[in-house]
């Protein structure tokens, strides 16, 4: 596993907004490594920063929010300071991004074939239009649309969600990069398009050797489709294992939360189990355990100490106290 | 590009019962509006008899739908009838408008586009700059342009421009292009504040889409992004309003021209109304609502050709 060349490397990432109320800490500490060929899964409720960390990967976070701490390093380029044409270059060609929804994020006054010519003639250097054609219909048949031809003329409010998903993964996959994320990119489909999504990125990854990064806040999509799951709470990493290890040895009680409260097949129950209580506001700064508060298990040292990060097994990190025999994180 | 034809021509089809429309409120307006044009045409203690008879040589004893039809057979025919003002007793209607139409054309073609050269550049500086003093500046100037009426702002203009530093021409055509400066300017600078406003909006809403970020996610350089991309998208709404616009300008005309004594036909219809000059008045109004509708249409198709979306409708 050692011998696996890391592709991505983010070390104490922290991304905060600076708005007029305070200072909201989205992003606290993300320690998180990719290596070749994997895919890593983040999974977590809604606001926990999972797309953050995408964005802040790519350093489009959104103005007033900035990068504060930590480094990122895509294949031992630091990026956090990397000059923004030499960031250019980065996007598209080297980290690529599938966005949650098709449908608000392509542009819907230009041509899914105009758009593709866009970002293949900017990266490849191609202005040729018979080669551009080709390139494009090359894309677009890698994702598996039917009618090249007929889609590249097409606007994005002629194409199903499904296949406006495709486009976009066409768009992301281009150029070949080395590291694709996808942000919740099955979100808004219907079920069955989901699967066939998946499938298809799924094979895609495997064809062309990418790495993925899935954000997603469906255990289900993760078990399917990741080698590794990370699972963020509050602008936090708390759980990073191998998908079987993690499914099969939950070790933080968010994560076992998590995992009861997604229901299996051909279990009966009579109320769907849940996590009590709310995520905390990351606008007050903690000095503990973010989720000490909903935690059936939480001690006094857990709204006290920031629990460190600690190897409970092979692969297998956990932050909590439970797990660190209550001892003060050093960060 | 075939649904846009079609689109094309829907339009164009649905622009014919909106004329018609138009030709009928003109044509009622005679029976709207106080006043009896005869009396101006005829002798002065004209007994009951001589106005009557110059009733029916005009064919007002007709019936109103007989009237209305022969109104409409002559409309098609280019005949709006003739002159019954004093000063230009029995010439051709057509004639006259004729005659003033290309000032008033010249006037609010120079005035949209000022309107647009100046309003679509100020809008994306100010977006571009949200929140910064330059933003400020521009809001606080159209907030000042848009609510100083054209009149006032007329005068306003010719003092400084002509009066006091006499770079300009006060009034009137004669001094060539320059005399068209400050009407066109006039009748301009409101909208531009209104066209400012919009494009602020509506390009500070789509710099903020999830497409303009997947944008930035291909590694396109900025400029890309927002002049190629967000221009095109932050542009629709106030290309909807150019037809609107076009309206604007011409009740602005009728303003501008009487201010600047620019014999379009905005000063035509002025010095019409006051003359009782019916037939000038309808035809001058016809034609106006006629390039209102022209120019509703063409912002229709426009808009059209700039976001396919609208096409299917």
């Amino acid at each position: 596993m050692s011998a696996r060349k890391p592709v991505l490397e983010i070390r104490g990432l922290r991304t905060q907004f600076f708005l007029r109320e305070g200072i909201v800490t989205a992003l606290d500490g993300i320690d998180l490594t990719i290596y070749e060929n994997e895919s890593v899964g983040i999974v977590g409720e809604t606001g926990c920063g999972k797309s953050m960390t995408a964005y802040s990967i790519l350093r489009l976070v959104p103005h007033p929010g900035r990068i504060t701490a930590g480094s990122i390093k895509y294949k031992g380029i630091e990026l956090t300071t990397l000059d923004l044409d030499r960031m250019r270059s980065v996007r598209g060609t080297e980290i690529s991004m599938i966005f949650q929804d098709a449908s608000t994020a392509l542009d819907p006054v230009f041509t899914v074939g105009s758009q593709l010519d866009e970002v293949i003639s900017l990266h490849q250097g191609i202005y040729e239009k018979v080669a551009l054609e080709k390139k494009v219909v090359e894309a677009l048949e890698l994702v598996r649309i039917a009618a090249p031809k007929e889609v590249m003329e097409m606007y994005p409010h002629e194409l199903s969600g499904g296949m406006k998903q495709r486009v976009m993964i066409a768009l992301a996959l281009s150029c070949s990069p080395s590291m694709l994320i996808a942000d919740e990119p099955t979100t808004a489909l219907d079920v069955t398009i989901q699967g066939q999504i998946l499938k298809l990125l799924k094979a895609l990854v495997a064809k062309t050797g990418s790495s993925m990064m899935l954000i997603t806040h469906n255990l289900g999509i993760v078990a399917e489709t990741c080698d590794r799951i990370c699972v963020m709470y509050a602008g936090r990493i708390v759980e990073d294992a191998e998908t079987f290890e993690l499914f099969e040895h939950p070790r933080h009680p968010y994560t076992a939360g998590l995992l009861t409260a997604f229901p299996k097949l051909g279990e009966k129950k009579d109320e769907l189990s849940v996590i009590k209580g709310t995520v905390p506001d990351l606008m007050n700064p903690f000095k503990g355990c973010p989720f000490v508060d909903r935690c059936g298990k939480a001690m006094d040292v857990c709204s006290k100490h920031r629990p460190s990060r600690v190897e409970i097994s092979r692969g297998h990190y956990v932050s909590c106290h439970l797990w660190s025999g209550g001892e003060p994180s050093d960060g | 590009m075939a649904d846009l034809a079609s689109y094309v021509i829907r339009k164009m089809l649905l622009a014919i019962p909106i004329i018609l429309l138009a030709t009928l409120i003109v044509f009622l307006m005679l029976y709207l509006t106080p006043g009896d044009p005869i009396t101006a045409l005829a002798p002065p203690h004209a007994s009951v008899e001589e106005l009557d008879a110059i009733r029916d040589k005009y064919g007002l004893n007709d019936p109103p739908y007989v009237q209305y039809g022969l109104f409409l057979w002559r409309l098609v025919h280019g005949d709006l009838g003739i002159s019954i003002g004093a000063a230009t007793r029995n010439l051709d209607v057509s004639g006259l408008i004729v005659q003033r139409l290309p000032r008033t054309l010249e006037l609010m073609g120079i005035g949209l586009g000022m309107s647009y050269s100046l309003g679509i550049p100020l809008g994306v500086f100010s977006a571009l700059r949200h929140n910064t003093l330059g933003d400020r500046s521009v809001m606080v100037f159209t907030l000042l342009a848009y609510a100083m009426p054209s009149f006032w702002l007329g005068i306003l203009l010719m003092l400084l421009f002509a009066v006091e530093l006499g770079w300009l021409p006060i009034e009137g055509t004669t001094g060539g292009f320059g005399s068209i400066i400050l009407p066109a300017m006039t009748l301009g600078l409101g909208n531009a504040a209104l066209t400012t406003r919009m494009m602020r909006s509506s390009m500070l809403e789509v710099i903020r889409q999830d497409y303009i970020t997947q944008l930035r996610s291909r590694g396109l350089p900025e400029k890309e992004i927002i002049y190629r991309h967000a221009l095109k998208n932050a542009i629709l709404p106030v290309i909807t309003v150019i037809g609107l616009d076009i309206g604007w300008f011409i009740g602005g005309s009728v303003v501008v021209e009487t201010v600047f004594q620019w014999p379009g036909i905005g000063m035509l219809i002025t010095t019409s109304i006051s003359n009782s000059d019916f037939p000038v008045v309808q035809g001058c109004i016809l034609v106006l609502a006629f390039f209102v509708i022209a120019g509703n249409l063409f912002a229709d198709i426009l808009y059209a050709y700039v976001d396919p979306r609208v096409r299917l409708g």
